[in-house]
């Protein structure tokens, strides 16, 4: 009994190493935190189209029906991030043929018209989230925010932060390809 | 050059290491005096060499020598130069060579001042001290080596997170290392003790001194970086469960308790095995913690920069030290003989009841932190224990502490008088429910735990001091013969009483910085006025100022009360060009009574619907003060109780005869 006991320490340590050991796999990233979106259907929304441009509004029920999968990218004329990364959202709409939907998170309307007049417009729909509301509805923890949705409407990925610099592009455009978003025979 | 002959004078200090490693304690079991005496110069030897290296790395730091690569990475020419010098132990590198300076010097330390120790106990405790220390100087040597030399050498470095640039954090990391690195030697005078097979009163004073000066630096330390986090992380809060700051605190809470056995174990010859166990688990959870920081395992604030190859040879080096001291434990500790006995109220029980409260505590905090690697691991999910976990489970614990931490000093050894114990105690007893009562009326609301909390605090508070005016035996006496029997008191015991006071005023201030806290955060354009615990906050404006390297926005505002002007506070935002990164510098009015505490900044993505605002942060922590003053009061009671006579005069001699004998019962 006396040398069980005595025996607990070491029995209790060698359990927490086998932990410890398990916790260093390098394939393992703690901070990273799982979306809750992921498999989930998109949230609904209607928005009114920005004023002052000819892009029509976006709701729910655009990102749904489509033959293949689309992009929802959420950016503001005050983010800077989003001004790198519209160029590289530009190119993959032109060059891989993606279906690119843009939600426009608190930008007032006229910094919002000259920042795409300036850039150039990639996208097809863009709906005006002036209160911000919708951007809680995708639980956005950021600007820019971009997403992948399918034809039923559900979320199938999710990229916090600018898709900006080649690591970046490479996961997104692996993403894109397990979804199914390029069309087939897209050159790449 | 300076690199190179720091580099090759940690090389040498590993070659004595080995030795160090070997010698000694073979001599010992030999009965080589020589051998065993060899320790004393390879010890000092260790320190020389490892000082050379460490002045070695800091001198290229002073001087901004950017061949370097560590000094590249964390410094800047524009760098204050007291930063230049706290950024040799700012990287993970740096640091590691601070862990083994002070592995080095508690060695040195026995070897100089541990005359009184028989040479086969201090040959064993040295050699098991080399063993860390070789584990340690590998690790450096081989995988993080601080004089990499860089080529072709930048024009600048890249600056210390400037997060990091504060006199608080300069002096956090030495403190907080000398605490928990200063368990070592405890750690080793443990194992040293086990393969011995022998513990006894005398060892325990031995190892007292020790484990005091390792536990009022970890205090300090720990209080030092919560300081740090409160000004300057600008959220106006002293504790966040951290997972970085919960292995800095197990070994805090976990080496109280060892402090406490180890006296029942010196007075009583009890408690000898457990004594041993907290021993190896003390340092174990200070391992643990350099393991946890190092290798990227929780998510955390605190961050080096992360490698999987550290993470696993550092778990290597806690599997031989902890899995094998704990091995030896298991193997030799059963064979040790019981100690002295005692009734179950008598001042060993309430000494029992603390470490078990105490070990308790730490466990929580323990399953509280590794928890979230343990779900992943069984179930895959992610998730994160944060502060409501381990206030629910953690604050009771602690009341119930304070209830015995009361109690505890009036009884006396093996057998105590209820009677006479009751007669001391229930005037304190209701004397403490008087502050609560007050406060009750008072302040008419907060939380039903933070009433029960200023009891506890009271309790303890009273009760100390009616302890310790019960041994000078205050207003019984006349005053002149009350003074000289607290000049005669051993300082040890003036240590506790004040120690266990400031752990009172302590609890105070946490109580009234988290019970009654008031918070306002505003988007203010220039003009705007905020009231808030009796203040009248104007936002005057904020403008752009230029520090040696960095760009500020400060804010100014007008504090009135009443009317009345009452000071002017000027928080900044500071913008570091350098590391690209951004700092908050709050401004606080400090009073005893409570802070007056500011921050600002400016919301990027809030910049559109609030165009010209700023984002102010005001809060009120009434007594949070009392927080930094119960510490010192801790740290004071360390360090009186270390100045004791019983622990520098030649007294802790092992007995002739068996050990038992030793202590006379009083």
């Amino acid at each position: 009994m006396k040398r069980l006991i005595a025996g607990l320490p070491f029995i209790a340590a060698v359990i927490f190493g086998g932990f410890f050991l398990w916790g260093l796999n390098p394939d393992r990233d703690p901070n990273e935190i799982p979306s809750v979106f992921i498999s989930q259907p998109a949230p609904k929304f209607d928005l009114e189209a920005i004023p002052g441009l000819e892009t029509p509004g976006l709701s729910r029920s655009d990102l749904v029906g489509n033959e293949r999968p689309v992009v929802v990218n959420v950016f503001a004329s005050w983010c800077v991030p989003c001004r790198a990364e519209h160029a590289v959202l530009t190119r993959f709409v032109e060059r891989e043929g993606i279906r690119l939907f843009g939600i426009n998170y608190k930008d007032k309307p006229a910094d919002a018209v000259k920042w795409l007049n300036d850039l150039g417009n990639p996208y097809e729909r863009i709906g005006s989230d002036l209160s911000g509301r919708t951007g809680i509805e995708w639980g956005l923890s950021g600007v820019p925010e971009t997403f992948i949705v399918d034809g039923d409407g559900t979320v199938l990925f999710r990229y916090v932060g600018p898709v900006v610099g080649p690591e970046a592009v490479e996961r997104f455009t692996e993403a894109l390809k397990q979804a199914g978003a390029l069309p087939s025979g897209a050159a790449s | 050059m300076f690199p190179e002959i720091g580099h090759f004078a940690l090389a040498l200090a590993l070659a004595l290491a080995l030795v160090q490693s070997v010698l000694p304690i073979a001599g010992a079991s030999r009965g080589n005096a020589v051998w065993m005496k060899s320790a004393q110069a390879t010890a000092l030897g260790q320190v020389l060499f490892v000082s050379i290296a460490f002045v070695a790395l800091m001198q290229a730091f002073i001087v901004s020598d950017f061949t370097v690569r560590n000094v590249v990475e964390n410094s800047h020419s524009l760098k204050p130069m007291l930063y230049k010098v706290a950024g040799t132990w700012g990287s993970h590198e740096g640091s590691l060579l601070l862990w083994i300076l002070i592995l080095a010097v508690f060695g040195a330390g026995v070897a100089w001042f541990g005359s009184n120790i028989p040479g086969e106990t201090k040959a064993r405790t040295l050699s098991v001290q080399a063993w860390i220390s070789v584990g340690f100087l590998t690790f450096l040597l081989l995988t993080s080596n601080p004089f990499e030399r860089v080529f072709p050498p930048p024009l600048d470095g890249n600056d210390l997170n400037p997060l990091l640039q504060d006199m608080g954090l300069a002096m956090h990391p030495p403190l907080l290392y000398f605490g928990y690195v200063g368990f070592s030697i405890v750690f080793s005078f443990a194992v040293a003790a086990l393969l011995e097979g022998r513990v006894d009163p005398a060892w325990a004073r031995w190892v007292r001194p020790w484990t005091l000066a390792a536990w009022v630096s970890l205090t300090a330390g720990i209080a030092l970086g919560s300081w740090w986090a409160y000004y300057e992380l600008g959220w106006g809060g002293w504790w966040f469960w951290d997972p970085v700051e919960n292995v800095s605190f197990m070994p805090w809470l976990l080496g109280t308790a060892l402090l406490h056995s180890a006296i029942v174990t010196e007075k009583r010859d009890a408690f000898k095995t457990w004594t041993i166990l907290l021993a190896i688990l003390t340092f174990s959870l200070s391992l643990l913690g350099t393991f946890i920081v190092r290798s990227g395992l929780l998510t955390s604030v605190h961050a080096f920069a992360v490698d999987p190859e550290r993470g696993l040879y550092i778990l290597g080096l806690l599997a031989v030290s902890i899995g094998g001291s704990l091995a030896l434990y298991a193997w030799r500790a059963p064979e040790m003989e019981p100690g002295g006995l005692f009734r179950p109220i008598s001042r060993e029980a309430g000494l029992l009841v603390n470490n078990l409260i105490l070990v308790a505590a730490t466990g929580t905090v323990l399953f509280g932190t590794l928890y979230p690697l343990i779900l992943e691991a069984v179930t895959g999910d992610k998730i994160s224990v944060g502060p409501p976990f381990f206030n629910a489970a953690f604050i009771p614990m602690m009341l119930a502490l304070v209830v015995f931490m009361g109690l505890g000093p009036f009884l006396s050894w093996k057998r105590a008088d209820i009677a006479g114990l009751l007669d001391r105690i229930r005037f304190v007893a209701v004397l403490a429910v008087i502050p609560a009562l007050a406060a009750w009326y008072l302040l008419n609301g907060g939380p039903i735990m933070a009433y029960l909390a200023i009891l506890g605090a009271a309790w303890l508070l009273f009760a100390t001091l009616r302890e310790w005016a019960v041994r000078i035996r205050l207003f019984e006496v006349s005053f002149a013969e009350s003074a000289r029997r607290a000049r005669n008191l051993p300082r040890a015991s003036h240590g506790m009483t004040l120690a266990h006071a400031g752990v009172a005023v302590l609890m105070m201030g946490m109580i009234g910085s988290t019970g009654w806290k008031s918070e306002e955060i505003v988007f203010a354009a220039p003009g705007t006025e905020v009231a808030i615990a009796g203040f009248d906050i104007t936002f005057e404006g904020a403008e752009k100022v230029q520090g040696p390297n960095y760009i500020a926005d400060r804010g100014t505002l007008v504090v009135r009360r009443d009317g009345e002007l009452v000071t002017t506070l000027f928080p900044e935002r500071r913008y570091y060009p350098v590391a690209e990164s951004q700092t908050t510098e709050s401004a606080i009015r400090s009073t005893l009574a409570g802070d007056l505490y500011t921050s600002i900044a400016t919301p990027a993505s809030d910049q559109m619907n609030n165009a010209g605002a700023w984002t102010l942060r005001i809060l009120y922590e009434p007594l949070v003060n009392l927080i930094w003053i119960g510490s010192i009061l801790l740290v004071i009671g360390g360090c009186l109780s270390l100045s004791d006579r019983r622990l520098r005069v030649g007294a802790p001699r092992r007995a002739k005869k068996s050990a038992s004998d030793a202590v006379p019962a009083e």
